[in-house]
């Protein structure tokens, strides 16, 4: 287990090492000055602006900086917001992505893995076809067509719940949580399903049957456990998804997040908050896919105790 | 002779994506209070299915009871509830199953699934079910029980595995036990293992097994009876003896033959041809005709009923019919059949003419 | 348990000769892989429903563009923000082009002067949305298709190579895949889109970078899976060449499997092609996708709920047909589900 870890965390650098590097690369070969002003002002100025983000300096030179202070942690300083740390930046606006990100995870894989449980033990009857229909819909309808969907019947129409902007406080969090949380229900609710409809049908559940356990018991005691430590694999993925959508949710509600921020540095070309979030969600994925498997490990018994006897 | 399970005129059906699939199609036999009766058959010929609907363990929205009744103790278990049924599984019958590795919940320690069926069926309080789940082990024959309790399925072997379930089985002393090829995934030594435990166990307790299994040489070792099944049928039944040394049944004759044995000096080991019925669309008549080389003229037309051999003894072929004509069957079973007093064929000096 | 039974005339009796070899033959109609499939797909009513409606989205997406009177691209900036309307239904009270202005209902068509039909009404350029809704769909189309099939061709022939071959070949190609696994697909294709030139070409490579990893891990963990079992052991002994091990005994078992994650990857290039264009990475005006289609109406919905509400039901079609074919296949190719 332990070799396993270290190799792992050597895989991870090397990843991030190569996500830093073409991030740094890819930005370099981009069209266009990252200085704003850059075509009003005259050559001399641009000059001087220029040597103070380290811009005229040769590639490699501004490569090996670079990578010297992102080992310190350091993201560089924003072209756009006069001289604000990336990290600073990200960091302030880390609060309302976590929350709706953590509340939309919660919420979608909670209600996922009942609609999962109840698909599985009432297999081919309405329950199961309407609980796979809102897994269908979920997967199939992108978000930001939900999120639009939401924000024009809930906040504009009936006026129930605030539209936009983060103004009054966790209510405007509950709109975006339910437009995030769509995607993480439908995964949890399929894989859920299948994973219940196989443990279901193993033997032990028969053997479990035959020592009369009721029909709760064997749902609950025997058959939920050994569906849900799998569930734990989708999560790497379901984080990545949460990113993505977070994207678009943030900016149609106009939420103050991560990804709002990028989208917009996206469009105003501000290379270095660019370079920064896209190195902090490739962190924030790789560390996600590296906890999953170590925790994998943990909560299943077979891996646990095979890893932990030698 | 008290009788504990009645099996009366089973039917039952699986609906199936390609249609109705008649896996049990009248099904009779009686288990007696502590005896071992082995049910033997080819895969498919119904023996796993008649035992499971026993149990009800069947999946109920593909599965039908068509006709019939399994009477235990005066209760038509086909009729029961869920609730009922739930009462008697794993407290008055449970089951052994086929694969060790595969029927304990990999996930859960084996002192929780022993004590399972202790705190569900027995007013016990959680130290005394622990205290009995250990003695189980012990019963079993699991070395070290006291700690082995806190352990998963996967730091066991098969055999101990299969030791694992037998406790499970035991733990409330059943009245019936079902063993489904207790020993088929298991090591030839191990299988003895097994079997040895399984008559010790019956002995100590005094419980009724049903042991399903393929393998004749299973069956000399531990049954009392023996029902031979085929095509969702049982076609012969009888005590040991008398199916392995009085056979009338020209599948039980096949069965026989394809045993390999080292008495007999055959290098060829006998094959039933062909493969057995589609139940789907079961043949009419008798099932076994199509690869039988004794067929009748009516055995393509009506099911033979049971003819009674002994009080004991009967065989499902219109060969016992009295306008049958005489066959003598394969050479080895001719063999057999001269040790056994009351056979025709008997040699002996017992003076038994048939 | 013995019964008296019926007279039964003597010559039933008569011994008969069986052919044994005539109980070998089996009378179940021996079905193909195909055939197989396809009777199961054919039970399967949402998979038969999303075959239609996918039949009928890419119909649409060639004739509709030419059944509509008006094309795509001309604006007739008199007829912007025009409702649907459409001959027959107007008569009903829908479709019949009254909208809101200034918060009263009127006819837009009669005050407007507009004396034609626009089916989906038009956008603020008075170009005719029922075009480009098709047009957007038939670009959206293109890009899922060709990436789902480069993804294929690629995740197929590396995860192949990687599995059959084995050994030194597999420990360094998988090394190069657990490095690229771990590079989040976002991250990838908002960088590469950053860089390249926008339009269908782009994003058909941003998608692809990446997403012919997913194919390859599990084309070689199949293929791991078969190379060993007896059937292919069997074929090798009798000196079948590697050619024919793997067109005749390996791909025939894949295939279901290969079929079933295609399936699965086009609707993942439809979300992501649009995803990329509501954020405005994607194609650029005047190229339409159904992915800027919403774009465009998003910023209009309070006022223009129309220009939103087609491109967003074509492409959620879209999405749950394909997915639900998935599903349908999966049920079918697997042989798990077997009863």
């Amino acid at each position: 287990m332990t070799k396993y870890i270290i190799r792992r965390i050597v895989y991870m650098f090397i990843t991030l090492f190569l996500i830093a590097s073409a991030t740094f690369f890819l930005m370099k070969a981009l069209p266009g000055s990252p200085i704003s002003s850059a075509s009003k002002l005259p050559p001399s100025q641009l000059a001087v602006v220029e040597a103070k983000y380290g811009l005229d300096q040769p590639v490699p030179v501004q490569y090996a900086k670079y990578m010297l202070n992102l080992a310190k942690g350091d993201l560089g300083n924003s072209f756009q917001f006069k001289n604000a740390s990336v990290t600073d930046l990200i960091m302030n606006r880390l609060g309302p992505s976590v929350l709706i990100g953590s509340q939309g995870l919660i919420l979608g894989v909670a209600i996922g893995i009942l609609l999962g449980m109840i698909a599985a033990l009432r297999q081919n009857t309405i329950w199961d076809y309407g609980s796979t229909l809102i897994a269908i819909i979920g997967i199939s309808i992108p978000s930001f067509v939900f999120a639009t969907l939401l924000q024009y019947w809930l906040g504009v129409k009936w006026g129930l719940l605030p539209v936009a902007l983060w103004k009054d406080g966790w209510m405007s969090s509950i709109l975006p949580s339910i437009a995030l949380a769509m995607g993480p229900l439908a995964t949890a609710s399929r894989f859920i399903r299948t994973e219940m409809i196989e443990v279901i049908s193993s033997d032990y559940i028969t053997l479990a049957k035959s020592k009369g356990a009721s029909g709760f018991e064997i749902a609950f005691k025997h058959a939920f456990r050994n569906a849900l430590i799998p569930l734990i694999t989708v999560l790497g993925p379901l984080a990545a998804g949460l990113l993505t959508g977070s994207l678009v949710i943030e900016q149609i509600f106009a939420i103050p997040g991560i990804g709002e921020q990028f989208v917009k540095a996206i469009v105003s070309n501000d290379f270095s908050i660019i370079m920064g979030t896209t190195i902090f969600y490739s962190v924030f994925l790789i560390v996600i896919i590296f906890v999953v498997d170590v925790l994998y490990g943990i909560v299943d018994p077979r891996i646990r105790l095979s890893g932990g006897s030698k | 002779m008290e009788k504990i399970l009645e099996v009366k005129d089973l039917e039952l059906s699986f609906h199936t994506f390609a249609g109705e699939v008649k896996a049990i199609r009248g099904v009779n036999f009686d288990l007696i209070k502590g005896e071992t009766l082995a049910i033997v058959g080819e895969s498919g010929s119904g023996k796993s299915v008649t035992t499971k609907s026993i149990m009800r363990l069947l999946p109920e929205h593909s599965s039908e009871f068509k006709n019939g009744h399994i009477l235990f103790n005066g209760k038509d278990l086909t009729k029961l509830t869920d609730k009922e049924m739930q009462k008697i599984r794993g407290k008055d019958i449970s089951m052994i199953f086929q694969d060790p590795m595969t029927s304990l919940n990999p996930t859960m320690t084996i002192g929780k699934q022993i004590m399972e069926p202790i705190l569900k069926h027995r007013n016990v309080s959680k130290s005394v079910a622990h205290k009995e789940a250990v003695d189980l082990l012990r019963l079993v024959g699991m070395p070290k029980p006291e700690a082995r309790m806190k352990q998963y399925p996967h730091q066991f072997s098969g055999g101990q595995r299969q030791r694992i379930v037998i406790a499970i089985a035991l733990a409330c002393n059943p009245q019936i036990l079902i063993a489904d090829e207790p020993t088929t995934a298991l090591d030839v030594t191990i299988q003895a293992q097994i079997l040895e435990l399984m008559k010790d166990l019956q002995k100590k307790i005094n419980t009724s097994i049903i042991f399903i299994t393929h393998d004749l040489g299973v069956v000399a070792n531990v049954a009392d009876r023996v029902a031979v099944m085929y095509g969702g049928k049982i076609v012969e039944i009888g005590t040991v003896d008398e199916i392995f040394y009085n056979p009338q049944h020209p599948y039980t004759w096949g069965l026989l033959s394809s045993m390999p044995s080292l008495d007999t000096a055959d290098e060829k080991l006998y094959a039933i041809p062909g493969t057995p019925p589609d139940l789907l669309s079961p043949p009419k008549g008798d099932a076994f005709a199509l690869r039988s080389d004794y067929a009748l003229k009516i055995d393509l037309e009506e099911t033979p009923p049971f003819f009674k051999v002994s009080d004991t003894h009967y065989a499902a072929t219109w060969l016992l019919h009295p306008d049958a004509p005489q066959v003598d069957p394969p050479l080895a079973i001719m063999e057999r059949m001269k040790k056994y007093p009351g056979s025709r064929y008997y040699e002996g000096t017992e003076g038994g003419t048939y | 348990m013995s019964l008296d039974i019926k007279k039964i005339p003597a010559e039933s009796f008569e011994r008969v000769h069986i052919d044994s070899s005539q109980a070998e033959r089996i009378t179940k109609p021996s079905l193909s892989f195909w055939q197989d499939a396809w009777l199961r797909i054919r039970k399967n009513k949402g998979a038969i429903a999303s075959i239609f409606i996918l039949v009928f989205i890419i119909i649409m997406a060639f004739v509709g563009p030419m059944v509509s009177p008006h094309d795509a691209e001309t604006q007739t900036i008199t007829h912007a923000n025009l409702p649907p309307k459409v001959q027959g239904l107007e008569k009903l009270g829908i479709f019949d082009g009254v909208g809101t202005l200034a918060g009263k209902e009127v006819d837009l068509y009669e005050m407007k002067k507009v004396d034609t039909y626009y089916w989906f009404g038009t956008d603020g350029l008075g170009r005719d949305m029922f075009s480009r809704v098709w047009e957007g769909t038939q670009i959206s189309l293109l890009i899922a298709f060709v990436a789902a099939i480069i993804d294929m061709v690629i995740g197929v022939a590396y995860g192949g190579i990687s599995g059959y071959y084995g050994g030194r070949v597999d420990d360094i190609m998988q090394r190069v895949v657990e490095i690229l696994y771990g590079i989040p697909t976002l991250v990838i294709v908002i960088l590469m889109l950053l860089v390249m030139e926008p339009g269908v070409t782009a994003i058909i490579i941003a998608i692809t970078l990446t997403g012919w990893i997913g194919m390859s891990r599990i084309v070689r963990g199949q293929v791991l899976k078969f190379k060993n079992q007896e059937f292919v052991l069997a074929s090798r002994t009798l000196g079948a060449s590697n050619g024919r091990i793997i067109s005749k005994h390996i791909l025939p078992n894949i295939l279901g499997v290969i079929i079933i994650n295609t399936m699965f990857t086009i609707p993942t290039a439809i979300f992501f092609e649009a995803f990329l264009s509501f954020i405005g990475l994607g194609l650029q005006a005047p190229d339409a996708s159904l992915g800027t289609l919403i774009n465009d109406g998003y910023k209009l919905i309070r006022f223009q709920p129309h220009i939103l509400l087609y491109p967003s039901i074509v492409l959620s079609l879209l999405m749950i047909a394909f997915n639900l074919l998935g599903d349908g296949l999966r049920d079918a190719f697997d042989p798990k589900m077997k009863d």
